[in-house]
């Protein structure tokens, strides 16, 4: 029986592969292919190997090629040249590194980001997404960046012109703000504040003016209520955002970003695990205020033109674009880092370098929120602030107050830590069980008792005139 | 704090804020003035972070330029009749009057103060702790009545805005 590997020129290669594949598979043979794909292969697996020894000797920790923690490298850097030239000189050289740094990781994010969430929603929905422009459709994003670029960008008249074009530029300032408190190994924070939690929020708060003055400025009714709606909706998600992160300082006993990072470390216990509701508010509330769906009503892309970028065009839509993508990297990051434990893996962060499982926690929390885009539909706007105002803000304050009591006892009691954290992780799972089924029940919701056929809800207010269309109570 | 950088920052923000609000009261229309408002609450943000009021700089941010911007847009837009060309007004004459004297008490205390100066190695010596804990143990201690009262009053505001906005329920709530 003979090996099938995939460089085999064999036309009739099995159907099962998607064509791309087919192609590749059915190319004319290159001669020695076969060979070095072996070598190639075995040198990798050698120096993965090697590694591997290395990393165990102990020869790589808190030295400046240590791999896995760059920040150990520009200490060093800032040392050396702390040394030799004015302080200032190691500041500007740092700032300059993780500046950079953190341009092109948005650059590249937002140059793979749209092909990734496009091909996934496409594979979501059983089609098969971009597949033309490049490999792969892989230049697809360039493409539509060159799209948006060439554009005429519309100026409506009556807009106020320096407002009109005040708000892209601003909306995309949080963006890249928020990207510099996320700790990405031990000691690789670009601005580690002591208040990176409160740094987050007021951040993430100023993204709401640009939309207010875009919708204002825009010399358009309906862009104008699609902004006011945006607004109201962002800064009651707020709400409910700072409260679940209060609870993770509550029990972190820190705003610092890299110390709650080290505090799930240390005691080998994620937020995600000891407050699972507090997980909820914050993903949900975040998807609210990036204005993804099921919380887009913002620029609901079938209903309300385009909300508050109705009058936008060309390059300054592809802005607003690229920051609700960016954002919703940018929260998967936060809540990597807040409730899944950043870059730690319960041991496997001296193996792996910590920014790559940063990496893999941030890829899947971006999938989750795809996934959420891709399958459910869109809440309506009362339906949103009912749930922010009467749902998660009453029970994130009730969540508080039990992990309150639970922090200062665990900062009390002399026991080896993960007992008292177990006990924690049950009780507020099962508080949160309950809770949200009794007070769901209070809020008039019963699903014990609702048909499991589906009921035509033609009459306003839903549900209970369906019922009562039903002839039942 | 002799080093260039922080020189170079706090002048820098400190002619962003000073410029903003010079433009506050310069430009033409109400809604641009609102604008370099908020320039100027940044520009104040960022000279607490010179002072490493680290606290104080992004609780700045997020009350004044992420809360009360909201609102002073709110206002401006929900007053259809008002004058939106932020032009001269008598209001000019008391307001400069207002200006001259709150300008003369700030001049005095910052220049007859005993400030407490430190330099070089005193400022090198000194520990610039987290802010965050020290107010909140100061919010807690000796200012736990101001801090009470606060709550009280915020409660009363939140209901007193639900009931300016409470209609009676003459039909089936939506």
């Amino acid at each position: 029986m003979r090996l099938r590997l995939p460089f085999d020129t064999q036309i009739d290669a099995p159907s099962r592969f998607p064509t791309g594949i087919r192609q590749v598979i059915a190319r004319p043979p290159i001669p020695g292919l076969k060979l070095a794909f072996i070598v190639l292969n075995v040198i990798g697996l050698g120096l993965n190997v090697a590694i591997g020894f290395v990393v165990a000797s102990g020869a790589l920790d808190d030295e400046w090629y240590d791999f896995r923690d760059l920040g150990l490298a520009v200490g060093q850097l800032r040392e050396g040249l702390d040394d030799r030239f004015d302080p200032a000189v190691s500041y500007v050289v740092t700032m300059l590194i993780g500046g950079v740094g953190i341009l092109s990781l948005i650059g590249v994010i937002l140059i793979l980001l749209p092909w990734v969430e496009r091909r996934l929603l496409a594979r979501f929905q059983v089609r098969r997404g971009p597949n033309r422009v490049g490999p792969f459709g892989l230049l697809q994003p360039l493409a539509d960046a060159f799209k948006l670029m060439q554009k005429e960008t519309v100026v409506p008249r009556g807009a106020d012109r320096f407002i009109y074009f005040l708000p892209p530029v601003l909306v995309f300032i949080p963006l890249m703000l928020v990207w510099g408190v996320v700790p990405w190994a031990p000691n690789m924070t670009y601005v580690d504040t002591n208040v990176g939690v409160l740094y987050l929020i007021a951040v993430g708060s100023l993204s709401t003016l640009a939309i207010f003055l875009a919708g204002w400025s825009s010399n358009n009714h309906y862009a104008l209520l699609g902004a006011m709606r945006t607004v109201a909706m962002m800064i009651s998600y707020e709400i409910p955002l700072s409260i679940s992160l209060l609870a993770v300082v509550l029990l972190a006993r820190s705003m610092q970003l890299s110390e709650i990072v080290a505090w799930q470390a240390d005691h080998h216990a994620w937020f995600a695990f000891l407050m699972p509701f507090g997980l909820f508010t914050f993903f949900f509330s975040s998807t609210a205020e990036l204005n993804r769906t099921p919380n887009d009503i913002a620029e609901a892309e079938s209903e309300i033109v385009a909300g508050f970028h109705t009058e936008y065009s060309g390059m300054k839509a592809g802005l607003y674009l690229a920051v609700e993508l960016g954002h919703a990297v940018a929260t998967g990051a936060f809540v990597s880092t807040l409730f899944l434990g950043g870059w730690s893996m319960f041991g496997l962060e001296q193996w792996v370098p910590p920014y790559v499982i940063l990496g893999v926690k941030i890829g899947l929390i971006y999938f989750v929120l795809v996934w959420l885009r891709s399958t459910l539909p869109r809440f309506r706007l009362d339906q949103l602030m009912a749930f922010a105002w009467k749902f998660l803000i009453p029970l994130s304050i009730i969540y508080v107050l039990v992990v309150a009591v639970e922090a200062s006892i665990f900062a009390r009691w002399d026991v080896p830590g993960l007992i008292p954290l177990a006990a924690y992780a049950v009780f507020n799972t099962a508080l949160a069980w309950v809770l949200v089924r009794r007070w769901s029940g209070l809020m008039g919701y019963h699903p014990g008792s609702e048909p499991l056929r589906p009921v035509m809800a033609t009459g306003v207010g839903g549900l209970r005139a369906a019922r009562q269309l039903r002839g039942e109570a | 704090m002799e080093s260039l950088g922080i020189i170079a920052g706090f002048w820098l923000l400190a002619g962003v804020t000073i410029g903003a609000s010079l433009a506050v009261f310069a430009v033409r229309n109400l809604l641009h003035a609102v604008v370099f408002l908020i320039l100027a609450f940044v520009g104040m943000a960022g000279l607490f972070i010179t002072l490493s009021a680290d606290f104080l700089a992004v609780a700045q941010l997020l009350i004044y330029a992420g809360a009360i911007s909201v609102l002073l847009v709110f206002a401006v837009m929900l007053t259809p009749l008002a004058n939106r060309d932020n032009s001269n007004s008598l209001y000019v004459l008391p307001g400069g009057a207002f200006a001259l004297a709150f300008a003369t008490i700030i001049a005095f205390v910052a220049i007859e103060v005993d400030w407490h100066q430190l330099r070089g190695d005193a400022l090198g010596a000194r520990s610039f702790s987290t802010t965050v804990a020290e107010v909140g143990s100061a919010l807690l201690g000796p200012h736990v009545l101001a801090f009470e009262i606060a709550s009280v009053l915020l409660l009363a505001a939140l209901v007193g805005a639900i009931v300016l906005v409470h209609e009676d329920e003459t039909g089936e709530a939506a």
